[in-house]
């Protein structure tokens, strides 16, 4: 196997407003170049924690308390602020779920491409420009002459997801991070923004991280998965085992809670009261080792 | 097939876009017809009209064109004071429970005024009664009464939408995208407890869906809307089995399931014309 591009340690954190709760607990995991490692849970797994504490973007309130961010060779957390900042801006894009909120309301296409260009590049206005077309086209937006003058509002939910990914490929990012980047679209759109960002991930040998709760996206995109429950890992490995071998009650719980409208008769079974428990059990395990 | 209960005959619906300008129509010759107990889905992409459409079955937007008949009443063309105790019988889920429950009311106070209002309880003593009953039945504990919308979880806050809907015993139910927002665990519940409450009170339901998966595991029937027009309509087994329309086909076909099938990104839709 190759080396790892991103790799988390034993990552612990804990919230300051819930009394120092903990919100993760024991995380490890790795990205290697062109692989797509998908972080799967349920809202409060703690999955954007994990994405935020790369890109350190952890609300005030939240505090590692152990373990260690390493990319490339260069651990982040223990880095001075201003050398992370450079090192995460050179090297780590973050394609968001919202792609309104991600744009700047009021400017245009061509100037929210162009910025990351000159300022981490050192592009010159033309040579920006020239790339951010070029990147438009790559990620099959139809006219990009015209998209680089309109403002975010007049573009489709879809193009705007085209748009965060062109922006997000233009740095030629070694890590992308993927916040539930389809979440909000509708499923054709979906499968376009999906094979598009394969695409790019593999022509540019990128590594990501895929957040998502859908393990229908999980099955068609992601090399390994790793599942979270309450900031714990429940399972972890190579797509195909976690989906079709699930070892864990947790993982073989949530595949059979998935719709399927191939096989209706087998999805939609709600979670089993006493997997949850085993999961709740497993925490509690987890912190009276921490405590004891 | 089960006796009619709601029927749409050739509805435009529109909105306008400005004085002395035509109104942009959304929806365009829709005909339809819900039976007795029978739960049909609604599914299309943003801006197909689905909403618009559900909105026009309840009487909320008036059609530009065409008539509603429920329960053997034309309330087309009705005014408010006339459509008032119909609205008891036809009632309605949204999509996003946050912004449908008064955030400064608790949830005894959001269950129990419906109740009063329509004439189902004459005391509060009666209607909390009535709540509480409905909550069990949607699967909330007691102590949900007490509670503000902002104490409860996503799961949670959908099933009082739907006590609130359904303690009114209705006739129909429009439910419009409600799972959208939950992880997959609580959708599956709130899904289960759709096809209980609509099987034992023998509740007619459309449900408007952008996902055809979720469809297909609560719905009897389909109707496929694009551009607003019916682009498909049948029984979900011989939909899914067999799409007619190519449209339908790619809908299909872009929904990711949870197995890892290696040319499924690549596999392009056919082109739909």
């Amino acid at each position: 196997m190759s080396a790892a591009l991103l790799s988390i340690e034993h990552l612990s954190a804990i919230s300051e407003r819930e009394g120092g709760a903990s919100i993760l607990r024991d995380v490890s995991l790795s990205v290697a170049p062109g692989e797509v490692h998908g972080l799967v849970g349920e809202s409060g797994a703690g999955k954007s924690t994990v994405a935020r504490a790369i890109l350190g973007m952890l609300p005030r309130a939240v505090r590692v308390t152990s373990g260690a961010i390493i990319l490339s060779g260069t651990e982040l957390l223990t880095l001075e602020p201003k050398r992370r900042r450079s090192l995460l801006g050179a090297h780590v894009a973050l394609i968001p779920q919202d792609p309104l909120s991600a744009l700047n309301p009021s400017r245009r296409i061509e100037a929210q491409l162009t910025d990351g260009l000159r300022m981490w590049k050192g592009c010159s206005a033309a040579e920006a420009r020239r790339r951010a077309l070029a990147l438009l086209d790559e990620v099959q937006m139809r006219e990009p002459e015209r998209v680089m003058r309109l403002y975010p509002h007049e573009l489709s939910g879809g193009m705007r997801q085209r748009v965060l990914i062109a922006a997000a490929f233009a740095l030629e990012p070694r890590l992308v991070i993927a916040d539930e980047p389809t979440t909000a679209l509708d499923v054709t759109v979906q499968k376009q923004i999906l094979r598009l960002i394969r695409d790019m991930q593999l022509r540019h040998d990128t590594g990501a991280l895929f957040v998502t709760h859908d393990l229908g996206v999980v099955a068609q995109i992601c090399d390994r998965v790793t599942l979270l429950f309450g900031g714990r890992i429940m399972e972890q490995g190579p797509t195909a085992d976690l989906l079709l071998r699930p070892q864990h009650p947790y993982t073989r719980a949530l595949v059979a809670a998935s719709p399927r409208y191939d096989r209706p008769e087998d999805g939609l079974a709600p979670v089993p009261e006493a997997v949850m428990a085993r999961c709740r059990q497993e925490i509690a395990a987890f912190d009276r080792g921490l405590h004891g | 097939m089960a006796e009619i209960l709601l029927e749409a005959a050739n509805l435009d619906v529109g909105y306008a876009t400005g004085w002395a300008k035509p109104a942009t129509v959304v929806v365009k010759n829709v005909s339809l017809s819900i039976g007795r107990g029978e739960v049909v889905g609604i599914v299309g992409e943003s801006g197909s009209g689905k909403t618009t459409l559900g909105r026009a079955l309840l009487g909320l937007v008036r059609p530009l064109a065409g008539t509603i008949r429920f329960a053997g009443t034309d309330i087309t063309r009705l005014d408010e004071a006339a459509m008032r105790p119909l609205r008891r019988r036809m009632q309605m889920v949204f999509q996003d429970p946050m912004a449908s429950l008064n955030p400064r009311h608790m949830i005894a106070r959001i269950l129990t005024a419906p109740l009063r209002l329509h004439g189902l309880a004459r005391t509060q003593r009666e209607a909390l009664a009535l709540a509480s009953q409905t909550l069990d039945q949607v699967g909330l504990p007691l102590a949900a009464l007490q509670r503000y919308p902002h104490e409860l979880s996503g799961g949670q806050r959908q099933r009082v939408g739907i006590a609130r809907a359904v303690m009114l015993k209705p006739d129909f139910v429009l439910a419009d995208e409600i799972v959208s927002g939950l992880d997959v665990s609580t959708q599956a519940q709130v899904l289960r407890l759709i096809g209980d409450l609509s099987r034992d009170m023998g509740l007619a339901m459309a449900f408007i869906s952008h996902d055809l998966s979720v469809i297909r595991a609560v719905c009897d029937r389909v109707l496929v809307m694009r551009q607003g027009e019916i682009t498909e309509e049948g029984a979900c087994e011989t939909v899914f089995a067999a799409p007619r329309s190519p449209y339908t086909r790619s809908l299909i076909d872009a929904i990711p399931l949870p197995v890892p099938d290696p040319h499924w990104l690549a596999r392009l839709p056919e082109a739909v014309p």
